[in-house]
This record gives structure tokens, sequence and C-alpha cells, in this order.
């Protein structure tokens, strides 16, 4: 779906996998040419849900492929991902967040 | 409008306000009491030479007359686009000038901008936009950069920008914009002098362009963050 | 290893710099403050609109704490962002911590955002300004690869102090927009050692438009920091007329042209053309044995 002038949105839900402890939301990456950030915090619903803002449009199916291997490596439950990219490669993608899940398991102080 | 009819516009009675290159300074008299007036014209690119020549008048009436109001005159292409400027610290010198209005407002001068013609980001930033308050006649343009510099720094094509300076007031140069987004806080029309007259005696003395910016609905996001940080736990 | 203070993210830098653990922030990403300007231009938001601002710990001390992010928008200051550094600055005014700490890195007002940056911007002086009137001290840490540029250039040189490495500059325009007003041969964006020479750490620490220069090194920001803690710097008239005259005595003392080293050789710099090779040790004691040295 498109917002005005030039964002797409996207939105993917994957069900099953392990349930998170309480944790404080993390954030890794940075929006910035061909890099993204993903904040990770408790979600509302059993689901792991994850809300895409992007100004690379066209790329969902990438995304879905993407995601769902993410949600293979860790199949986390009751998570809310939010991703703001620009235009990051899907390596890119998948290191944030693979880190983004370090983060989680070992909290920075 | 011509630097000439606007100070005599200004000032009525009287006034001794002569120009020396790009500067503008003299004194006007309003009901009777003297203004400092100071400021550029012939859309003045400010160096570094041009930003401590400004500075040297408002030190000079901070000593020589306490308490005296001062009105900023501003025409303005912005800073002076040289090495040699950025060399010697255009930056600091602009800093320097800004820092001297700010020590006039809080030794209870009442400082007064005016964009009467243009005026561009960093000449704007160190002259009208350190006031107490800054107005603007209805003709004049505010503006952040040019066009084509812009489209450079942004990606963004020059035929976007220009579309968006007429649609959008965050990109639109009219000083109309800047009275909603808080940044002006009034547009100057008619008698001159009475608007200079009612100035100086409603300018705020602390920064309000926030809270003007979201009532009046152009900047709607500043104060309510502003606020959210003030009260942070 | 001592990581590059250039190379980390703002958010890396204030982890870093401050006591471990210590950062407390103040609208956080969760909270979305984002900008209500960039999506209308196909560009996306960053969840903290580029700039982590909060409380921390320095040497146990209480500081207020900003760092900006230059890899988004290159730091530039929009309407959220320029909101959250001012009303840190006026809750450090209500507040009263030992200082203000700003890790400044941007290209001054965000140009996607135009008109509502260029007011944040200024509003984002005046509470500069009102902080050093207050008595609290703000200090500006320059180390960024983007460096501190237009009107956040101007509110640098309002802070009580600045610390630069030679991997950070200070100015107001950028080369790539002198070179596209003038010509090349005005300034050439293109020869990195013409740039850094013109605005770099090294020239600002010799001409004294910064205080300290300390090696591209988070610990080494961190001691200086520390170390300038309580160098506050009150404005006066005083104060503000022999800042007149050292900026009109460099003014008129300058040579010709826009040589750095030119200039630095009138500044009694012996060894000018050897600047660059020198470490910020060794420009330290080439700055002690100008007349600058206090």
């Amino acid at each position: 779906m498109s917002t005005a002038a030039g964002m797409e949105r996207l939105q993917f839900t994957f069900r099953g996998g392990r349930r998170v402890g309480a944790f404080a939301p993390v954030l890794v990456g940075v929006v910035g040419s061909g890099n993204l950030e993903v904040l990770v915090e408790p979600g509302e619903t059993a689901s792991c849900t994850v809300d895409i803002e992007t100004s690379a449009r066209g790329f969902g199916q990438i995304w879905e492929a993407v995601l769902r291997d993410f949600h293979e490596r860790h199949p986390l439950a009751g998570v809310r991902l939010s991703i703001n990219d620009m235009g990051a490669t899907p390596a890119v993608v998948g290191l944030r967040l693979d880190q983004a899940v370090s983060s989680l398991e070992q909290p920075r102080p | 409008m011509d630097w000439k009819n606007l100070a005599d516009a200004l000032f009525p009675d009287s006034h001794s306000i002569e120009v020396h290159g790009d500067m503008l300074c003299g004194t006007g008299v309003v009901e009777g009491r003297t203004i400092a007036v100071l400021g550029t014209t012939h859309h003045a690119a400010i160096g570094v030479g041009l930003a401590l020549n400004q500075a040297r008048i408002v030190l000079d009436t901070i000593k020589q007359h306490p308490g005296r109001p001062i009105l900023l005159l501003i025409d303005t292409q912005g800073q002076q686009l040289r090495r040699r400027d950025e060399l010697l610290g255009i930056n600091r010198a602009m800093a320097h000038l800004g820092c001297c209005i700010d020590l006039a407002r809080r030794r209870g001068h009442r400082v007064i901008g005016l964009v009467y013609d243009q005026a561009l980001s960093g000449g704007f930033i160190t002259s009208g936009l350190i006031a107490d308050a800054c107005y603007a006649l209805p003709e004049a343009e505010i503006r952040v950069m040019g066009i084509p510099a812009m489209a450079r720094v942004t990606k963004l094509s020059e035929e976007r920008l220009a579309a968006l300076s007429r649609s959008s007031p965050v990109f639109a140069p009219g000083v109309d914009n800047y009275v909603v987004m808080g940044g002006i806080r009034a547009l100057w029309t008619g008698d001159l002098a009475q608007a200079l007259g009612d100035a100086l005696v409603t300018a705020p003395t602390v920064d309000e362009r926030a809270a003007d910016g979201a009532a009046r609905g152009g900047r709607r996001c500043a104060a309510p963050i502003i606020e959210r940080v003030l009260d942070a736990a | 290893m001592n990581p590059s203070y250039a190379e980390c993210s703002a958010r890396e830098r204030i982890a870093r710099l401050f006591d471990p653990g210590s950062f407390h922030e103040w609208l956080p990403p969760e909270q979305r403050a984002t900008s209500p300007h960039l999506a209308q231009l196909g560009v996306p938001c960053a969840f903290d609109d580029g700039v982590a601002v909060g409380r921390a710990l320095l040497d146990e001390r209480n500081v207020f704490v900003a760092a900006q992010e230059g890899e988004f928008m290159g730091g530039g200051v929009g309407e959220v962002h320029g909101a959250k550094l001012t009303g840190l600055l006026r809750r450090a005014v209500r507040d009263r911590p030992s200082a203000v700490v700003l890790l400044a890195e941007s290209g001054g007002v965000r140009l996607h955002e135009a008109n509502a940056g260029l007011i944040g911007v200024s509003e984002v002086m005046r509470a500069v300004l009102d902080a050093r009137a207050a008595g609290i001290p703000v200090l500006v840490l320059i180390g960024g690869a983007n460096g501190c540029f237009g009107g956040m250039g101007i509110v640098a040189r309002c802070a009580d102090t600045v610390v630069m490495s030679d991997i950070g500059r200070l100015g107001m325009s950028g080369p790539e927009v002198i070179e596209a007003s003038y010509g090349v041969e005005e300034f050439d964006a293109r020869d990195r050692a013409l740039v850094w020479r013109t605005t770099g750490g090294k020239h600002r620490f010799l001409s004294g438009d910064c205080d300290v220069l300390v090696e591209d090194d988070v610990a080494a920001f961190r001691m200086a920091a520390i170390e300038c803690l309580d160098r506050r710097c009150p404005l006066s008239l005083e104060v503000l007329e022999a800042e007149h005259v050292l900026l009109g005595e460099r003014l008129h003392a300058a040579p010709a042209g826009a040589d750095a080293v030119a200039f630095w050789h009138q500044l009694g710099i012996v060894r000018a053309e050897q600047v660059s090779d020198l470490d910020a040790a060794g420009l330290r004691e080439l700055r002690a044995s100008t007349a600058l040295s206090r």
C-alpha cells in the first residue's frame, strides 16, 4: 500500500514461535541511505508482527522472504517489529534483524 | 521596499539612518524616543567583516545608550559563500553578532527585527531571529536556500521544489507562512511608524514562537514536543 | 581498543562516552516522536527524528545530553528534532544539571523541512543562550564525519566550550555549496585536504575557534568533556568586547586569500606546513607557543 508521494507501508504477521519475556524496547540501526532501523517492542498479540515503512517501493515479496527466513531463525512470539527503511539490501535487513534479537537477549545497559 | 522609503515611513518625525556599503545604521525617533537602527541592504551577503561591523554597533549601543531600543532592518542573501570567510570563522562572527544582540535584550534593550525585502538562512538566524520578535513587510520573502542549491543537496528536483514552494507552508518563502509557523510575529501594513511603536510595547521578551506556531496551526509539533521533554519522567 | 568517535552512531557515542548504563532517554524511539513533514516527500522517518536527548552521569555528575545522528538526513534539524533540543535546554534551566553536553553532527537546517527547520534552529540558539545566561555550561563535541555546519555552526559558537577532533569540521557553508556558487577555483569540494585545512578541527584549534582538540577516540572526548564540565563563561559586555577585539584583530591581521598555511604562519605557528601530519598532542604544543595560549 502506498502512502503519499513515495513511501510504501508493508505489514506482515508470523504465528507460532516462543514468547519472549517482558523487555524494554530495543532499537538497532540508523535510517540512512542503504540502511534501516528496527524497533522491537512487546506485541499486543501472540504473533510476531512486522510493520515496515520504506522509500524503496515494490519489494514486498523480497521483504516477505527475508522476514520468513528471519522468523525461522528466531521464531519469536508476542513481539512487534517496526522498521523505517531507506533501501537496505536483504543482507543488511537480515543483519539488523539478527542484531535486534541479540540486543533482546543481551540488553545493553 | 527601498530602505530610504522604509526609513521615512518608519520615522516620519526624524531619522539619521545612513548606508555604508551594505550596512544601514543610525537612529530614528518614535513618539519622542530614540531608537538605534542597524541592518543591511542590497540583499547583503554577510561576511565576517559585515557581521563584526553590525556587532560593533550593538555593543556601542549597550555601552553608550543603556536601554535604547534597537531595530534590525533585514535584507540579506545570507552568509557570504567564500572560502576565506569559512577559513576566518564566519560562523563564529555570526554567533558573536547574535550574542551581542542577545546581550542587549538581557540588558533591557527591546530588540525588534523587520524583514523588509529578503532574508536567507544564516544571515537571518543571527539577526532577526535572535531579536525579541521579528516582523516583516507583506511582500518580503524568507528562504532557507535557493532552489538550485537545495535541489543539489536534497536530490529533490527543482520542479518538485518549485511546486512545493507554491503549495507547502514548510517550503513557501512568503512571510505569511512564517507568521503561521510562528517565526514572524506579525506583518506590518499601513502605518509602519504605528506598527513599530506598537511592537516596541508588545514584543515578548521570552521565546513564544513555538507556542505561536501551534496556536496558528503552521507548526503544530514543536510546542508539544518541547512540553513533553520538560515533563518526561 | 579505543572506538573511533567518528565511526560510532549517535547512540553508540552516548553509550560509550557517559558513565555506563547512566543514560536515561526522554522521548525514546518507542514514543515515535517523528517528523510530520518527511513522508510527503517520500523520505523515511526516524523514530527519534535523528536526535537522542536525556540525562546521564558523566564522572558521576548529572548532565543533560543530546546526540545528533549524522547518518539520518545529515543530522539536519527538523521541527521535532529542533524541539527536542530546545526542550532539553529549557529543562536544563529548570533542573540545573552540571552541564548540557551536545554531541553535534549536523548540516544545519534540515532542508526537507525548510522553514520549520530554520525557525527550529533559531529556537535552539535562543535556548543555548538562555542556558548559558542561567549559568548552565553548554559543551559542544564535534567529531562526526558530517561536521557541524549551517545554523548549528552558529549554535556551536554560542556554547561555553567546543571540543573537536581533527575529523570534525565546524563552519557555516559546506564546500559543495561554495563550489556550486563560485566554482571549483573558489573551493574544490573534492580536495579533502583543502576542506579539512579550511574547517577541520586542527585549523579551528589553531585559530582558537575550538577550545580543545582530541584524537578521534570516544575515551578522549569523554576525558575532555569531564575536564570542561566546570568551564563556565557567562556572556557579559566585557567578554563580548574582548571577543570583538579578538575577531577584529584576526580579520585585519589575516593574510589575503584563503590559504590556511599562510594564516597559520601569520599566527606564529612555526611549522605550519607540518600541521596536517601532527597529532592532537603536537597541535596542543604548537598552540601553546602562540599568542592564543591563556
